[in-house]
């Protein structure tokens, strides 16, 4: 504190203000070096002590698998493929459908959202069954489209589509709700069509809501086209779980969810990017403007 | 920039041929105008009983009454937005109903939408009536200028004050060239200083555009202040109680200034005996309904 006021020339005043600076810059490092230390340490607690236990024979690897076998197995499957061909194929193959069914979904989310949002005759009437259809496991449904769309992606698709559709049409529906009625009023004052108050008003204001439904949605989607290939598929991440799961491979079954984590946070982070654009329109979060 | 200015004057001059007093389509006539709301107790709840009153078109009318009887109700059947229980609204000598041609509205709360630019915000006016977007642009940015917010077209609503945020609200009001303005306690919610600015930039625009406006406020001064004509309102259920004329010169210039003059505390008084009556009587059932 002392250096400060002598180094600058500046008044009184000043000095206390730098030195409140560097006190607060310094509380800020502070906690930001705890918080990773403690992340650090708790990682290496929990795969360390995996692989500890699982050397020691305390649990059996047999069983659960082992840190520095899965990532063998990873090298192996990235290297040498699968009974089915290159790993890489599988990735592909969950991808894509993930993507679609994930498109497929929240587009029709969005669309039903917002028509049964707008109207007060649709909603009534559709209400109850919708209330029905979301209280059945939907997971369930995967068998029905296997019957009857056979192995292919088809079943996988609409499975994940279905999944998507149902988190993305609440949001958008009760987004559609949430619309302020003194912009609603205004717009209609100045003369907006039904269409240009959707266009203008009811969409951009339900945005909010169904981007935060889309951070959930990706991960339904991969579950949708993974629970679809374990019941039955020729390629895809899913049937690598379940051949290594046959196989007794516990590494294998790791070795895949690991994959799946890091395509899961990948789309995260893109539609975080997207958040990031499509809402550039709002205020910082008080947590945003704080942080020093 | 020549086009741009081109764009710019054609209202102003427009209107100035038009002829303020000339806009018989501009009259507003309410006739024994009854609300009735169902209560979600299922009883019949009487908002508003046989109110009468007309403005002329170019009029600046001030509507004045205690909280809660039925001035922000009437408007909305002004503007088509709600349909009376009995009575009429006539805009023009024609019944409302629906969407009435050529209103603007402004709330006490922000009607801007968030996720538009100033600008966006007040291109909606054209762009909802289908003006091609090159001259919507035009006459927006001209708009904004008139109100002072050269320079913060791309800026969001919440990067602005409350003050900005009204005067962006009053060019979107403004740039349809609305034959008629509602204004809802329009500075309701803004600092005493920063309302009377407002109210001042008000009366200039008004002044050049002359639309017929019904201003509710539950500030006497800013009616006095601002309008041709006050009405005085009953407590709940509301009619009207009174109607003044205001006979202060125009243009009145400052806002503030305009206080000190004899005649101005003089109507300021009278109307404030009517007023006081209702208003004691309203705030004794809220205060006795809270009991
Ligand atoms: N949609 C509605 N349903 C039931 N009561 C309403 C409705 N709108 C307004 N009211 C009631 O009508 C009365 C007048 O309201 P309002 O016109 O907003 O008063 P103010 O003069 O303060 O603007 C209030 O008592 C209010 O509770
Ligand atoms: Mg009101």
């Amino acid at each position: 504190m002392s250096t400060t006021s002598t180094v600058s020339p500046a008044p009184a005043g000043n000095g206390a203000q730098a030195s409140v600076e560097t006190d607060a810059r310094r509380k800020v490092r502070k906690r930001v070096t705890a918080m990773w230390t403690g992340r650090i340490v708790l990682g290496i607690l929990v795969v360390g002590g995996w692989q500890a236990f699982t050397a020691l024979g305390i649990v059996d690897k047999f069983f659960f698998g082992q840190p520095t076998g899965i990532v063998t197995r990873l090298i192996d499957l990235f290297q040498h493929g699968t009974e089915q061909g290159s790993y890489y194929a599988d990735i592909w193959t969950t991808l894509q459908e993930a993507l679609i069914g994930f498109a497929i979904g929240t587009v029709t989310g969005v669309v039903v959202g917002v028509a049964l949002g707008q109207s007060r005759f649709l909603s009534d009437v559709l209400g109850p069954y919708i209330k029905i259809v979301n209280a059945i496991p939907r997971i369930v449904l995967g068998s029905i489209f296997m019957i009857a769309f056979g192995i292919g992606t088809l079943p996988k698709v609409l499975l994940a589509a279905v999944l998507v559709f149902f988190i993305v049409f609440f949001n958008a529906f009760q987004g559609v709700r949430e619309v302020d009625r003194n912009i609603l009023a205004n717009a209609k004052v100045l003369g907006a069509s039904e269409l240009q108050i959707v266009r203008h008003v009811t969409v951009p204001s339900a945005l909010t809501w169904i981007i935060a439904s889309l951070h959930s949605a990706f991960g339904f989607a991969i579950v949708g086209a993974l629970v679809g290939e374990v019941l039955g598929a020729q390629h895809g991440l899913g049937l690598v779980i379940k051949t290594s799961m046959d196989n007794f491979d516990p590494n294998g079954v790791f070795a895949t969810m690991f994959v799946v984590a890091v395509i899961v946070m990948g789309a995260e982070w893109l539609i975080g990017k997207l958040e990031h654009r499509l809402l550039a329109w709002r205020p910082p979060s008080p947590s945003e403007v704080n942080s020093l | 920039m020549a086009s741009r200015n081109d764009v710019a004057k054609s209202p102003i001059t427009g209107t100035a041929t038009a002829g303020a007093a000339a806009r018989e389509d501009a009259r507003i006539e309410i006739s024994g105008l009854t609300k009735r709301f169902l209560t979600p107790a299922g009883e019949v709840f009487t908002a508003l009983q046989d109110v009468s009153f007309t403005v002329e078109p170019g009029q600046f009318c001030a509507v004045v009454g205690p909280t809660g009887c039925g001035k922000s109700t009437t408007l909305g059947m002004v503007s088509g937005l709600d349909r009376p229980s009995e009575g009429s609204v006539k805009v023009g000598g024609r019944e409302v109903d629906g969407i009435t041609d050529g209103v603007s509205f402004m709330f006490q709360a922000d009607a801007l939408l968030p996720w538009k630019t100033v600008l966006g915000n007040v291109l909606m006016g054209p762009v909802f009536r289908g003006v091609p977007k090159q001259q919507a642009q035009a006459s927006a940015r001209d708009w904004l200028r008139r109100v002072g917010l050269a320079g913060f077209e791309d800026r969001y609503p919440h990067q602005l004050s409350g003050g900005m945020r009204k005067r962006v609200a009053m060019a979107a009001a403004l740039i349809n060239e609305p034959k008629i303005l509602i204004m809802d306690e329009p500075f309701g919610a803004l600092d005493v200083q920063t309302k009377a600015i407002m109210s001042t930039e008000l009366l200039t625009l008004w002044e050049q555009i002359r639309p017929t406006v019904v201003f509710i406020t539950h500030d006497l001064d800013e009616a006095v202040a601002l309008a041709d004509r006050v009405v005085v309102m009953t407590s709940s259920p509301g009619s009207v109680k009174a109607v003044f004329d205001i006979d202060l010169p125009r243009p009145r210039g400052s806002v503030q200034e305009i206080r000190f003059q004899p005649r101005f505390i003089e109507l300021q008084h009278q109307i404030w005996d009517t007023l006081r009556e209702e208003v004691e009587r309203a705030y004794a059932r809220t205060a006795g309904g809270k009991a």
